[in-house]
């Protein structure tokens, strides 16, 4: 339920080399959230369209991702007008209300959906697993990777006793207001939550090393680097070359 | 409580990304390999515990729990909460990766900070509501300083941000509030009932 969010498929888009993916990713958000000038972040969106259409990205799931990140920056478009010098649209009392903040907001509305659609299309379309795998490969330090692949496995998990938790409070007719006994019951439920997270990891640990850890952890995922991914590698490098282009050496202002 | 990657400027997503890896090559430097699956266990505890919605007048706010977090993971909170953004970014598409290093830290920094500051309190007071008023200290301030290093990246990031950074840290109040309150009776219990958990030999009432 936490981790409802891997879209399964198999586009072409989810058929890429995790790696490239993960790499393409991370040049996107860079190149895309210091971009400023209109055009380059039009055709910043415009891609990360294409590419949500192509991987076939479920409507429903990623409309309600995208509403909930535009709730921020709704907010921060409504109230930056207020506080960007420039020509005034309305005034509020003594207060301009400019059109370069809207502009601004504009862009920022822009720049963020292109980032979540992308970074959507790429990676919620890689097993979280395969994902760790990928990054194992690319050298991330090991410890890390460690820590996120038990992370995930845990999350959910924790997530159920959470609830039984939170239920066995509820049948006890606790409802949840703004006293001083709700705060000690909802403190006494997290620090319950923490006691048996830490007993079981304790046992996680016993396990592992009845079993003989020590300290590796196998990556059993092998890509192979196909024709494909070639093509995808180098349409990254096209589109950040050609956005960085845009944004830093175009001519024409 | 986490920046969207695409309001930041440049200098601030290049200075937090060093500053997280920093944070982070410490962590792990300083975590052990046997330490890691406790770390990732409890780290998704306090995800999870995170969702917990509490009432907050007039409306209701999740809990942030980086104080717990430091005050349980010590310098691994690092990883620990660069682990929990990325997640969040791929599981839920909350922002780009670019703003991964602001985002851990804001919220890991204060952590460390309020573990360093108020471990000894927590660890070795022998009554509960000194150990209270530490774990209250500790939730308050560590939620206070990561608004406010928020409220500075954005700052640094654009002086146009300014009504949005104040807005942000005037809504956050009830919530540091709310969180000192919740986190001091998290830190009781635990300290009562597994007080190793804070790195601590011994609960209420016992010889140390």
């Amino acid at each position: 339920m936490v981790c409802e969010t891997y879209f399964s498929g198999n586009s072409v888009v989810h058929r890429l080399d995790p790696r490239a993916k993960l790499v393409a990713a991370v040049a996107f958000s860079a190149v895309v959230a210091t971009s400023y000038r209109t055009p380059v972040l039009i055709a910043a969106l415009a891609l990360a369209i294409a590419l949500a259409l192509a991987a076939g990205l479920p409507a429903g799931p990623l409309w309600r991702r995208l509403a909930a990140v535009n709730a921020f920056v709704l907010l921060a478009a409504a109230l930056l007008p207020f506080s960007t010098p420039g020509a005034p649209l309305v005034w509020v009392g003594s207060v301009p209300y400019t059109v370069e903040g809207l502009v601004l907001g504009a862009r920022i509305a822009a720049k963020t959906n292109a980032i979540v659609l992308v970074v959507t299309a790429l990676l919620s379309t890689v097993e979280i697993t395969r994902l760790g795998h990928a990054m194992s490969h690319l050298r991330l330090p090991s410890k890390l990777i460690h820590l996120m692949l038990m992370t995930v496995r845990y999350v959910d998990l924790l997530h159920h006793e959470y609830h039984r938790l939170a239920t066995a409070m509820k049948v006890r007719g606790f409802r949840p207001r703004a006293t001083l006994h709700t705060y000690r019951s909802l403190g006494n439920l997290v620090g319950m939550l923490l006691v048996r997270s830490f007993d079981r990891s304790q046992r996680i640990v016993a396990a592992m090393k009845c079993r003989g850890f020590n300290g590796r952890f196998y990556v059993l995922d092998h890509f192979r680097f196909a024709a494909r991914d070639a093509v995808f590698a180098v349409l990254t490098v096209l589109v950040t070359a050609g956005l960085l282009v845009g944004e830093y050496a175009w001519p024409i202002r | 409580m986490h920046l969207p990657d695409s309001v930041l400027s440049a200098p601030v997503l290049v200075g937090g990304a060093a500053l997280a890896a920093g944070g982070v090559a410490l962590g792990l430097r300083r975590m052990d390999i046997d330490r890691v699956p406790q770390v990732a266990v409890l780290a998704s505890a306090l995800f999870v515990a995170s969702l917990v919605h509490v009432p907050v007048p007039p409306t209701s706010a999740h809990l942030v729990l980086n104080g717990l977090a430091g005050a349980v993971l010590g310098w691994s909170v690092f990883p620990a909460m660069l682990i929990a953004l990325l997640l969040q970014a791929i599981l839920y598409g909350h922002g780009g990766l670019a703003g991964l290093g602001v985002n851990t830290v804001t919220m890991a920094l204060p952590g460390v900070i309020v573990w360093q500051l108020f471990r000894g309190g927590m660890v070795r007071s022998p009554s509960r509501p000194a150990v209270f008023a530490f774990g209250a200290l500790a939730g308050g301030l560590a939620v206070a300083m990561a608004i406010g290093l928020t409220a500075l990246a954005l700052l640094a990031s654009g002086r146009e941000y300014r009504t949005v950074a104040l807005t942000a840290v005037v809504a956050h109040l009830p919530v540091m509030a709310v969180e000192a309150v919740v986190t001091g009776f998290v830190v009781t219990f635990v300290r009562k009932v597994r007080p190793e958990l804070l790195g601590a030999r011994c609960g209420f009432g016992q010889p140390a």
